[in-house]
């Protein structure tokens, strides 16, 4: 067993332990807070079901995005689907036996991998050139990127130039799945590759990567209208009725 | 204070270039201690600002999900960017929604979060010093609270959510702002936000009631305080004496005379307005609007109409039934509460107005959605009736409507520029380039189409639009309301 093998295994386990219980932490939170007032962007869906399909929009389409800014929603989306593309196909370095889903996308999830390369230059470069975005660009939105940008290299790399021993990573993998060390096979490509995802795990929950969450939570686009009661006693009644407070009451204590 | 230079209209040139610190220096006068006493605020600075700042921060983000998520989610894309008025007319970066929201996120970061506690330089956090405390006053007081950066969010991020409880910061830690405070305890104190006590009011009304029969032979009321009225009529103060608020108050009551409805004003609540929302209290926005549940339940009536003001329906269509509700000793038949436009259009819908458009002849007439309404509010069943009906109501009662640059209105329109608590002559460098893009729309619709009026049903957009006007070489009394179009078309005493 190498000093590789237990590095890199435990790196997995701190950083999938922080992920999972930094979301569920954060997500809690958001859960938990309330939202007193109602504040949907109108004209707003007056149904639940008219939400369903409004945050549907909001999360497969980045409607809003759309509506704002047509050349960051292009990096963006192209971004996120490929991303999303990739993601999947790596499944198959998890899963025994792969499924045969897996197999029939796997190739579209390489391709993808040049198209995720190409969206992250074009959001840097976004950030780089137009003024207004540098203004309000700090270091870690750079770093952000730069650490995508060299995952999403490295992968490609591995996969297109120097063909490393996946069989190999992923017996090691399977082995960390099944708190099993297998030896991790020598291959600096891999390794810086995995250790970034890792990073990137860590992160994720301290940093504004909890957009992926906080979509669902934005009371902007997931609140129905339907705060008036409505003409001829026809609609949704009222869900929320709070007390008629005493003046000094602040929105936490309700 | 600065001079108030109007920017040159020009083409549509919609982004301006940056110029860092351009309205550094443009702030609206603080409260004085008076002013904050009367609002249970601090009268000044108080010496443990910072971490009663910090406090209250910690407070609101644990009692708002909005301002819990907005403050993690923002990814900094630039979309709102190029979206806020202030900033397309000022080009003041700080003036770019992201950008001010940042003023209160990097504060946020710095002391709440885990980033920015140990690598604030990374993630661009900053401590809470006098500096930032300066910018919180001047950039949060130059934001009017209209959403239009919402709408184009990717994550739905509201600044005014965020700008909202940065005044509440600052009102807690005793740097409030002139304006607004001294409204609010106006309003406490005589009842509305013009400081107009009862025996004026009624005085006013009185007159009103002569004016309309000299006018028009016909004996239209305008009643204040009659217990067993039908309707409590709420709407702005300024609907009472200033130009062009006034005609509007004509035009609903002649709407209610002709269509034979009792209603009545209240003195005790004479104001629809509810600044409290502006500086983001909650406290305070609850205790204005409880005016109006105990006007309603002391005068009996049965429904509860608001006029023409855009911010005081989005806290009585949205936040009334929280603040206050439920409104059930209403009658369950009518939207409660509902809008002055939709008992208007509902009367036209059935016929029960009769109307004579040519009345209006002499003008070509646009409408400014004022964002309030627009982006917060709905009217009538269906999504987007805050847009439809306003606009119904001035096809029924004048044959020339045109609208502006689609860009420009509905769910995209601009503020006037003076929304959100703003609307102060120590703003007015502010005010007068925040209404550049909305200038440039009219100006456009003004070539394109001859455009003589533009309509609105808010009174801070009228207020504002009638002292902008001029400085972009456009008549002030271009600006009308609504109802005073509804008020000129109506045939009085036809309908037998
Ligand atoms: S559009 Fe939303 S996410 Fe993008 S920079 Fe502005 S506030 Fe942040
Ligand atoms: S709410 Fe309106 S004024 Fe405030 S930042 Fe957004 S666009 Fe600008």
């Amino acid at each position: 067993m190498t000093v590789e093998t237990v590095i890199y295994a435990g790196l997995l386990y701190v950083a999938f332990v922080v992920l999972v219980g930094g979301l569920v932490y954060r997500v809690t939170l958001y859960a938990l807070t309330p939202a007193p007032l109602r504040i949907p962007t109108m004209p707003a869906p007056r149904t639940r079901r008219g939400i369903a399909a409004r945050m549907a929009r909001e999360i497969m389409l980045f409607a809003s995005l759309f509506r704002g800014d047509k050349w960051a929603w292009i990096w963006s989306y192209l971004f996120h689907m490929s991303l999303l593309l990739v993601l999947l196909q790596h499944l198959r370095y998890v899963l025994v036996p792969v499924p045969a889903w897996v197999r029939i996308i796997s190739p579209w999830g390489s391709d993808a991998a040049f198209v995720l390369v190409v969206a992250l230059a074009g959001l840097l470069g976004r950030r780089l050139l137009i003024a207004r975005v540098r203004f309000i660009t700090a270091p870690s939105d750079y770093l952000m990127l730069v650490l995508l940008l060299v995952i999403a290299v490295t992968g490609t790399l591995m996969r297109f130039v120097d063909r490393v021993n996946i069989v190999g990573f992923k017996a090691f993998i399977l082995g960390v799945m099944a708190l099993k060390l297998h030896a991790l096979p020598f291959a600096p490509l891999i390794m810086v590759h995995v250790a970034l995802v890792a990073a990137l795990m860590l992160i994720f929950p301290f940093s504004k990567l909890l957009h992926a969450p906080g979509i669902l939570f934005s009371p902007t686009r997931n609140q129905v209208d339907n705060s008036r009661l409505e003409a001829q006693g026809v609609g949704e009644p009222r869900e929320v009725a709070a007390p008629v407070a005493a003046p000094q009451v602040s929105p936490r204590q309700l | 204070m600065s001079e108030a230079i109007a920017p040159p209209v020009g083409d549509y040139v919609p982004v301006p270039r940056l110029r860092e610190g351009a309205m550094r220096d443009v702030k609206s006068f603080k409260a004085s201690a008076n002013h904050q006493s009367a609002l249970g605020f601090p009268e000044t600075l108080v010496n443990d600002w910072r971490e009663r700042a910090v406090q209250r921060l910690g407070e609101l983000v644990e009692g708002s999900r909005a301002l819990r998520v907005y403050l993690d989610s923002c990814v900094k894309c630039g979309a709102c960017t190029d979206k806020c008025h202030y900033f397309l007319g000022t080009g003041d970066p700080r003036n770019m929604p992201v950008a001010r929201q940042d003023l209160l996120r990097r504060v946020y970061r710095r002391y709440f979060t885990w980033a920015g506690r140990w690598l604030p330089w990374l993630v661009g956090a900053t401590d809470l010093t006098e500096d930032v405390l300066d910018a919180w006053y001047t950039y949060y007081h130059q934001c009017s609270q209209c959403r239009r950066c919402s709408v184009f969010c990717p994550l739905g991020i509201d600044t005014a959510e965020i700008s909202m409880a940065a005044r509440e910061i600052l009102d807690c830690v005793g740097v409030g702002q002139k304006y607004c405070n001294e409204i609010i305890g106006k309003v406490h104190k005589i009842g509305n936000n013009l400081g107009l006590p009862e025996p004026a009011l009624r005085n006013t009304l009185d007159g009103l009631e002569e004016d309309v029969r000299d006018q028009t032979g016909v004996d239209v009321r305008f009643p204040l305080d009659v217990v067993g009225a039908e309707v409590l009529l709420i709407t702005p103060s300024a609907d009472f004496f200033a130009e062009p608020h006034i005609d509007g108050l004509i035009g609903y009551a002649k709407v209610f005379h002709q269509a034979g409805i009792s209603w009545t004003l209240s003195s005790e609540a004479s104001e629809a307005a509810n600044f409290a929302m502006f500086i983001g209290s909650y406290a305070q926005m609850v205790k204005v609007a409880q005016r109006v549940r105990a006007a309603a339940l002391a005068l009996g009536v049965k429904r509860i109409v608001v006029g023409e003001c855009g911010h005081a329906w989005r806290v009585a269509y949205a936040f009334w039934g929280t603040l206050i509700g439920p409104l059930d000793f209403l009658d369950p038949r009518y939207p409660r509460p509902q809008h002055i436009c939709e008992v208007t259009e509902g009367l036209i819908a059935r016929g029960a107005l009769k109307l004579d458009p040519s009345a209006n002849d002499d003008k070509i007439v646009t409408f400014h959605d004022s964002c309030n309404v627009a982006r917060a509010t709905r009217m009538g069943d269906r999504p987007g009736g805050q847009l439809a009906i306003p606009r119904a109501v001035i096809r029924s009662v004048c044959a020339h409507f045109v609208d502006m640059d689609p860009a420009t209105i509905g769910d995209r329109t601009f503020c006037c520029g003076g929304g959100g608590g703003l609307l102060t002559d120590d703003l007015l460098a502010l005010r007068v380039q925040g209404a550049l893009p909305r200038m440039q729309a009219l100006t456009a619709a003004v070539a394109e189409h001859q455009v003589t009026h533009m309509a609105a049903i808010c009174a801070i957009c009228k207020s504002q639009f009638s002292k902008v006007l001029p400085y972009y070489g456009l008549p002030r009394d271009m600006v009308v309301s609504v109802h005073q179009l509804v008020g000129d078309a109506i045939v009085l005493g036809a309908k037998e």
